[in-house]
């Protein structure tokens, strides 16, 4: 078990979860106070002790089945088959039965595809864990086509498990059965039943993933599957080549970040320096001490706030990553005097307007994506010519309060680069900083031309992930 | 991790130890179900480790979702004294720990001067530094209390990163260290629980001294007991109604999701208006009770309600 608890923190720290020493011990420690027959306990005692920010948790759920279920799973599969069996032979013989699958199709297993989306749908309607498990078996032995020693995730086994499946009709079942009879459309026990049913499919899912999980952790050993399917932290994703649904996990992540910058930020202002004497105060204080102003009392000091120019290519490439910083920045804005946001592909137009007076700063984002009007001929970004058009309209309100903040991977389509503007801003302006979503390694490859920009900025930031941009960001206000 | 303390015979090794208050982690559940608080097996077995490993417990999660009142229930399931410490911005040692009570030392001073002089310096410091002067703040309060306490520190994370490492020497070593008056050790151990709304990040030091429990929106199932336990009037029908609904709200994307304590507002107003059964009308008259922002009632009763509402 000790083992067993150093590989899986091992795992957890080659995830990002950071897990200090002391943790560790009091890992093992809970480990001894449990009882470790009782896996929703087991799991309790690890979370608690070793993962301290809810933003780890995904990592660790994973890491977890991966380490936990294995055993149990084998020590379930040992008591069933009996004890004279190989511990290699179950994989091996569910490797065979996959293999079969792949090659011929069809009519392996005793089950038919009616029978056992018949036996789905009870497990799922009733609530039965073992048959829905059982269920999951069946449906990954025959759809999945496993094959044995490939290092893979499993990414690709769950999505030919489920297009089997037909998940489809079987929601729409799970919800008419939840609804009842007579329910209307467009009304509420419509769209609960709907609710209930999706929930309901999404436990069939994960039930076919932790089957899956457990073929591969047979066939491969835990650490080697923990390394294939590891993702990083969403505060480490690359933004830029982010999926969809990591898109959304950033997304979840953006607001939490967004308000603990902003109390930062508040809090170092009002902390920084000392304002005025506050009389009134230091008089009141000094009551205690017979009169003498032993204590002098100081106003909580106002320094000034800076202003924020974004400037953001948001053509495809990077688009992703400038709606992150622009959501951002408007986030935290009250943080600052002003914020204006431009953006571009190969001309450029003020966004600013679709943030005033929207309530949700996603809402202007979304607006901008689709009524700014940033197109000029081709639709392929062009720097030099956005700079001008900025320097042209805006350059006499950029004064000595404002920050400019380029967007971009400064990927000019060969483009000319009209460096002189930002030598001009910058002169103008309290600085220029350049964020750039790619890896520094790859800049000034192709027709990345940021070696051109960089001279006339103060920075020039890689800025891959949600760290390393509220980072930045943190360091301007 | 290093203490003053004797090393104790004890299977896990532990600096200290205490005549554990639970069993099991079931026993925990069932204690806290007995005063009206429905955990879930993650929740007592949080709680029965941090009884048995004593540590303390650091309870995150979006608001209303029982943190603090996980803390409570406890001290009541335990017959403890609950000693509170709600934390705020600029919260120092005088509120959180001890302070020294100036008026009543001056008075001393100024009574020795008065009366039969001869009272040596050395003899009147060591008085005015003494437990008659001392004004317990609710750390100290519950480092010092001879009966069984638990200790509620709400809201840590409105503290400052400098302040927090006033609580570092309680949470790990049970103990306070006031100059005049040296060391002073627990004399029963107390079980302590600290809330955070996640409003800043926790420095290391704090996580790392404490469990960690993340309190989440609980599923249909334990919201449904949990109205049914908690307001008495509502029938089961409804209970499961309820919780459906809150489910479906939590999962649209609002700018505040309905929290537990709001859910049991909501059951509690549909009981007072006489509803057993939950129609679309009656949804779209008490939204209000779960939501708190126009903009999310809007957009849930055009999820929710469609085209009709």
């Amino acid at each position: 078990m000790l083992d067993l608890l150093g590989s899986f923190v091992g795992e957890l720290r080659d995830a990002g979860i950071p897990v200090s020493t002391t943790e560790h011990l009091d890992a093992a420690r809970a480990l001894v106070a449990i009882d470790l027959m009782e896996r929703a306990v087991v799991k309790a005692a690890l979370s608690t002790t070793l993962v301290k920010d809810e933003t780890h948790f995904a990592a660790f759920e994973l890491a977890f089945e991966i380490f936990f279920a294995s055993v149990t799973a084998q020590a379930a599969a040992d008591q069933l088959d009996g004890p004279e069996h190989e511990p290699g032979e179950p994989s091996s013989q569910r490797g065979s039965e996959g293999r079969g699958k792949g090659g011929g199709g069809g009519a392996s297993g005793e089950v038919t595809q009616e029978e056992l989306a018949a036996m789905l749908f009870r497990a799922l309607r009733e609530g039965d864990a073992s048959m829905l498990a059982e269920g999951a078996r069946i449906a990954v032995s025959r759809f999945a086509g496993i094959e044995p020693g490939r290092p893979v995730g499993g990414t690709y086994y769950l999505y030919r498990t489920l297009r089997n499946l037909d998940l489809d009709a079987l929601r729409a079942l799970l919800q008419s059965a939840a609804a009842g009879e007579g329910a209307l459309p467009g009304s509420l026990s419509q769209r609960l039943a709907l609710d209930d049913a999706s929930g309901r499919i999404d436990q069939l899912r994960r039930a076919i993933e932790d089957e899956i999980r457990r073929r591969l952790v047979e066939d491969r050993g835990a650490s080697a599957l923990a390394r294939s399917v590891r993702r990083p932290l969403p505060e480490d994703l690359d933004v830029m080549h982010a999926t969809r649904d990591e898109l959304t996990a950033l997304h979840r992540a953006l607001v939490p970040l967004s308000r603990k910058l902003a109390m930062r930020l508040a809090r170092k202002r009002r902390r920084g320096h000392r304002g005025a004497l506050d009389l009134r105060r230091t008089v009141r204080q000094s009551m205690s001490t017979g009169g003498v102003p032993i204590n002098p009392v100081f106003k909580p000091p106002r320094p000034a706030k800076p202003e924020i120019f974004v400037i953001a290519d948001v053509s495809g490439s990077v688009a992703s990553f400038a709606r992150f910083t622009l959501l951002l920045v408007h986030a935290i804005s009250a943080q600052f005097r002003k914020v204006r946001s431009f953006v571009f592909v190969d001309a450029l137009d003020e966004a600013t307007r679709f943030f005033e007076g929207a309530a949700d700063p996603a809402d202007a984002v979304a607006r901008i994506n689709t009524e700014a009007d940033v197109v000029w001929i081709d639709g392929h970004s062009d720097y030099g010519r956005a700079l001008t058009q900025f320097h042209e309209r805006y350059a006499n309100d950029v004064t000595r309060r404002t920050s400019i903040l380029l967007l971009g991977d400064a990927r000019n389509n060969y483009h000319a680069s009209q460096a002189w503007v930002l030598d001009d801003l910058r002169r103008r302006a309290r600085a220029v900083y350049w964020l750039n979503p790619e890896p520094q390694s790859y800049w000034n490859s192709g027709d990345s031309i940021v070696a051109a920009y960089a001279p006339h900025c103060d920075a020039v930031v890689e800025c891959r992930t949600l760290r390393q941009l509220e980072r930045f960001v943190g360091t301007l206000a | 991790m290093t203490s003053l303390r004797d090393e104790v015979e004890d299977p896990l090794g532990l600096d200290y130890a205490r005549a554990p208050r639970f069993s099991s982690p079931d026993e925990v559940g069932a204690a806290l179900a007995a005063n009206r608080y429905l955990a879930d097996a993650a929740i007592a077995s949080v709680v029965y480790l941090a009884d048995r490993l004593i540590k303390p417990v650091l309870i995150e999660g979006p608001a209303g979702t029982g943190k603090t009142q996980l803390g409570k229930t406890v001290a009541e399931a335990l017959g403890a004294r609950l000693i509170r410490l709600q934390c705020y911005e600029g919260i120092d040692e005088s509120k959180a720990l001890y302070e020294w009570n100036y008026r009543k030392q001056l008075l001393r001073i100024q009574a020795g001067q008065h009366g039969e002089s001869g009272l040596d310096w050395h003899e009147l410091e060591g008085d005015i530094f003494s437990d008659e002067f001392l004004l317990t703040r609710p750390l100290l309060e519950a480092i010092r209390a001879t009966d069984p306490v638990v200790l509620l520190i709400d809201e840590v994370d409105r503290v400052e990163v400098e302040t927090e490492a006033l609580l570092l020497e309680v949470l790990s070593e049970y103990q306070v260290s006031i100059p005049e008056l040296g060391t002073l050790t627990a004399t029963q151990l107390p079980l302590v629980f600290l809330t955070s709304n996640n409003t800043r990040e926790l420095s290391e030091a704090l996580k790392r001294r404490c469990l960690y429990l993340h309190l989440n929106y609980p599923d249909v199932e334990r919201e449904r007991a949990i109205v049914l336990s908690r307001v008495p009037g509502v029938s089961s029908a409804l209970a499961t109604r309820i919780a459906e609904v809150v489910r479906s709200l939590r999962q649209l994307d609002l700018r505040k999701a309905p929290s537990v304590s709001e859910t049991l507002d909501w059951a509690r107003t549909l009981v007072v208006l006489g509803r057993s059964e939950l129609g679309d009308q009656d949804v779209k008259d008490t939204l209000h009770v779960l939501l708190k922002f126009q903009s999310d009632i809007d957009k849930a009763s055009k999820e929710l309600l469609g085209n009709r509402a």
